[in-house]
């Protein structure tokens, strides 16, 4: 078993990569879309 | 909702088998052993970044002719996410050269101008933050994009042109190249896992450009009344 190190850590960093990527995006859009429904809150109000 | 979340879950499980398939069913390599099972993730990414990077490419051709936001949507998403699978195809390389070839990096044509290309979809994705108006944002980085994609045929025929420390192509490198027939469809599985998971990434990061787009014209809106 020889380099077993080596190839676990690769897996685990290449989906590790793919996770937080995955997450950003989860956060990213879930931040924007509280940021456009205060926008459009503002705009009834202001309208 | 729920489509979204059986898509998920089946890249999920092609994800997982692929990595099974690398681990169990592909044979050991003679003179590597165990560590060249990381060439089913490192390669099969490699792939799928030059995917990501066509689809930016084509999108950004879209953008310069018709000016239509979508394509300049699709351009940064296909960016972005092809930057993700360069970032994985860069960090596993080393690792596998490092039992494999005693180095973690070496500067050879087909490394330098990986990284040169990674470095290139880093700078497209930093220049859309530095312009404010969405027009010209999207026209300047369309034309960046174009540009940066050159780089991809030099990163594709490097291992076929020069003699380079990477090893040389297992697909169409002509004579002498190719894989044992279990591990080319183990590899085959593996190419097509990640082209799934791309797609799911893809589809997600559309949306949220999508969503960027809607909320700036609510902006405009609002700063008008």
């Amino acid at each position: 078993m020889k380099n077993l190190d080596s190839l676990f850590a690769a897996y685990l960093i290449g989906w590790g990569i793919f996770f937080v990527y995955y997450l950003t995006v989860a956060r990213r859009t879930s931040a924007l879309k509280t940021e456009i429904e205060r926008l459009k809150n503002s705009q009834h109000r202001s309208s | 909702m729920w489509r979204r979340l059986i898509g998920g879950l089946a890249v999920l499980a092609l994800v997982g088998a692929a990595a099974y398939a690398s681990f169990y069913i592909a044979p050991e390599e003679r003179t590597m052993g165990l560590v060249q099972r990381i060439f089913y993730l490192h390669a099969a990414c490699g792939l799928t970044m030059f995917t990501g990077f066509f689809i930016c490419f084509c999108s950004n051709i879209a953008y310069v002719f018709w000016r239509n936001p979508k394509s300049d949507a699709l351009a940064v998403s296909a960016a972005e996410v092809g930057l993700v699978f360069s970032t994985v195809n860069l960090v596993t390389g080393p690792i596998w050269a490092h039992p494999a070839w005693g180095i973690w990096w070496t500067w050879d044509a087909r490394l330098t101008s990986a990284f040169v290309l990674w470095l290139l979809y880093i700078a497209y994705l930093l220049l859309r933050t530095l312009v404010e108006e969405p027009e010209r944002r999207a026209l300047l980085s369309a034309l960046f994009g174009i540009f940066a994609f050159l780089d991809v045929p030099l990163v594709y025929g490097s291992i076929r042109w020069w003699r380079t420390q990477h090893p040389q192509p297992v697909l169409m490198g002509g004579a002498g190249s190719g894989l044992e027939p279990t591990m080319l469809k183990v590899f085959f599985f593996s190419i097509l896992a990640m082209h799934a998971l791309m797609v799911l990434l893809l589809v997600d990061r559309y949306g949220l450009e999508k969503m960027r787009g809607e909320a700036e014209i609510v902006r405009r809106e609002l700063e008008a009344a």
